[in-house]
């Protein structure tokens, strides 16, 4: 339980946090995530949270963090199944999450990833020239 | 108005802090609070008891059920001995921090729940209380 396990899907990578993170271990996912993007060239990041009782102002600011650091390495994330009750708290909390996209749920999230992502050639060519 | 159970745990580490949410999620759900309502004050106790083991140098949470007539709340209280606070009301404000973190915890958890309260002295330590109402 001392690192948060990163799954590669074709070109993203998937996070699922299924712990209570202590912060030590959100900092590391922090870190890991930025090197498997390196490592892998993956576009995109999908963090499902929809495990997540709660989220503070340290685990808002680690999205923030890892969202930020993947555009640089240009990879889009996507936060996706907050709880409803998780989104309505980090309101009043006060937490924009900003640059942080967000989904209600996988599907949807790889979806706004692919949408983002550049189109691939070979997609053009079978959906013929466009006007 | 009378407690009517309470319970005192330690917040020296990291861990702690983790602890301490599980318990005040535990207690919440006894009490029959709505999960918005156990969200936010367990997000709000993240936020305080995180304040109390980074910069009060580790301290107590106390959780106590209160009974006011008919109305039942919970009321956290934490405690250190760490460097206080010089200026409540600078520190309160969204985005001021001294560490490195968004400077919400405090005017987040005060606006998470129903009483908010800092008491502290710079050198003698910080008591700040919440108490959410059912
Ligand atoms: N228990 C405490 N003891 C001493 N200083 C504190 C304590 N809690 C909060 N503070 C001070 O108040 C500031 C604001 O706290 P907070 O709103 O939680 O933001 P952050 O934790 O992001 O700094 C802190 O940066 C710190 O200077
Ligand atoms: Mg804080």
């Amino acid at each position: 339980m001392d690192r948060i396990p990163i799954l590669k899907m074709g070109p993203f990578l998937l996070v699922t946090i299924q712990v209570d993170m202590h912060d030590r271990l959100a900092l590391s996912l922090q870190d890991d995530l930025a090197e498997r993007i390196a490592s892998t060239g993956a576009r995109g990041v999908l963090i499902d949270i929809s495990s997540l009782e709660i989220v503070d102002s340290f685990i808002g600011r680690v999205l923030a963090n890892i969202a930020g650091v993947s555009r640089v390495l240009d990879a889009q994330t996507v936060v996706v199944g907050m709880q409803p009750a998780v989104a309505i708290t980090l309101v009043e909390l006060g937490l924009s999450l900003p640059g942080v996209r967000t989904a209600l749920n996988v599907e949807r999230g790889m979806e706004l990833l692919r949408g983002v992502m550049e189109p691939d050639p070979d997609a053009v060519d079978d959906a013929g020239p466009e006007g | 108005m009378r407690v009517r159970k309470d319970e005192s745990r330690p917040l020296r580490a990291e861990d702690d802090v983790v602890r301490a949410r599980q318990a005040v999620r535990s207690w919440a759900v006894e009490m029959g609070f709505s999960l918005v309502d156990q969200t936010k004050l367990v997000t709000a106790a993240s936020e305080l008891a995180r304040n109390t083991v980074v910069y009060g140098g580790g301290g107590t949470l106390r959780i106590e059920l209160l009974e006011d007539g008919a109305r039942k709340g919970l009321r956290l209280v934490f405690v250190d001995e760490g460097a206080g606070i010089p200026d409540v009301e600078t520190a309160l404000r969204d985005g001021y921090t001294t560490g490195t973190g968004l400077g919400l915890g405090l005017g987040g958890a005060k606006r998470l729940v129903n009483e908010f309260a800092i008491e502290s002295r710079p050198g003698a330590g910080t008591r700040v209380t919440v108490v959410k109402w059912k």
